[in-house]
């Protein structure tokens, strides 16, 4: 990426420090992302290839043409949304409940990019306006494992665009080739993200108050699978902060290190 | 599926990730509204999880996907790195399916 050298706008969080009393992040916020890192990301972007392969195969076999599916997976690029609109055409649904069914999904990358924000708030707004269409489970997760802003920001990249290039890649092989490649659930493949996004929510849980919303968010989504649509238990889980902001106010030294995106 | 219907989802899935990073973030830039967007990766990842693996039909399942997550679970906390930890989780649930 850039940065580093650049000389770099104030801060308008002071997170560098410059305010009395604050926690001065300089040191982590200007480590870049560790090399095994990425190695990981590459990891994580081929599972989603295969996933794209997937995808490509339902989606021409729920009727969608060629172009249709790979113009989706450049455009659209939330697997759990596309998943969706194939699912319910696939299976004679309306338009409608295809559509609703994949915006339920999608609505969680609204709250992935309010946390994502304050790591992009420096860059440009056609910067920030490209990053959008990037901000997705994956990135959203290995970006806020990293203990400082530049980490953060290099890996959210990193994971974007690997994860762009290995979904669209394996939408076109998907379509065109078919079926040869198999079902990426006999490969466990479908275990491989929650596995993956349990060693990234890690780092959030060695705060008091990234556990506490940790735990009400997963309460709030577990009460939720019986009874809403697919979707809403995960954007509800955002709610699970509240608890943790009103009644887990840790000290100072107990932040998690994502909230290095929050000085105290 | 037409390609209305098609370009409508794009552009409405593409302004919900612009809202939370262009236009909501950034009203968070201190104070509390900023450690509760901190705070939100916390709160959905683990969520995320739960949902990807006891989520069945509107109904919650125990299925393959979870003795993956034990694995994962158990990985994580022996300090396994991610490779292992996923590559172990979809090792263990292709088994129970395969077994099962």
């Amino acid at each position: 990426m850039d940065d580093g050298a650049s000389p770099r706008p104030v801060d308008p969080r002071g997170s560098d420090g410059a305010r009395p009393g604050r926690h001065a992040d300089a040191g982590p916020d200007d480590e870049p992302l560790a090399a095994k890192v990425r190695k990981d990301i590459w990891v994580l972007g081929a599972a989603v290839g295969v996933f794209g392969v997937s995808f490509g195969v339902l989606a021409t076999t729920a009727g969608l043409s060629l172009a249709q599916a790979c113009v989706m997976s450049v455009l659209v690029f939330t697997g759990a949304s596309q998943f969706a609109v194939i699912g319910v055409l696939g299976t004679g649904g309306s338009l409608v409940s295809a559509l609703g069914s994949a915006l339920l999904l999608a609505a969680r990358n609204a709250a992935y990019g309010v946390a994502m924000a304050p790591t992009l708030s420096r860059r440009s707004l056609g910067r920030r306006l490209l990053a959008a269409q990037l901000v997705i489970d994956e990135s959203t997760a290995m970006a806020t494992a990293q203990p400082g802003r530049r980490a953060r920001e290099q890996a959210f990249w990193a994971t974007g665009v690997a994860v762009f290039v290995c979904w669209n890649v394996g939408t076109v092989l998907g379509a065109v080739a078919g079926d040869a490649v198999g079902d990426p659930e006999a490969l466990g493949l479908d275990a491989a993200f929650p596995a993956g996004f349990v060693a990234l929510a890690v780092p959030h849980l060695r705060s008091r108050q990234g556990r506490v919303a940790a735990v009400c968010g997963t309460a709030i989504a577990l009460a939720l699978i019986p009874l809403a649509p697919a979707g809403v238990p995960i954007v509800a889980a955002a709610l699970g902060v509240v608890p943790a902001v009103l009644f887990a106010g840790g000290p100072p030294s107990e932040r998690a290190p994502s909230a290095g995106a929050a000085p105290r | 599926m037409s390609w209305w219907a098609l370009l409508g989802l794009a552009a409405a899935a593409y302004g919900l990730k612009a809202v939370g990073l262009v236009v909501l973030g950034p009203r968070a830039v201190e104070g509390p509204a900023l450690r509760l967007a901190a705070l939100l990766p916390a709160a959905l990842l683990p969520a995320l999880v739960v949902v990807n693996t006891f989520a069945g039909d509107r109904r919650l399942v125990l299925d393959a996907r979870a003795v993956g997550l034990a694995v994962a679970v158990l990985a994580t906390w022996r300090r396994a790195p991610f490779v292992v930890v996923v590559g172990l989780a979809a090792g263990a649930t292709a088994l129970v399916r395969a077994v099962g």
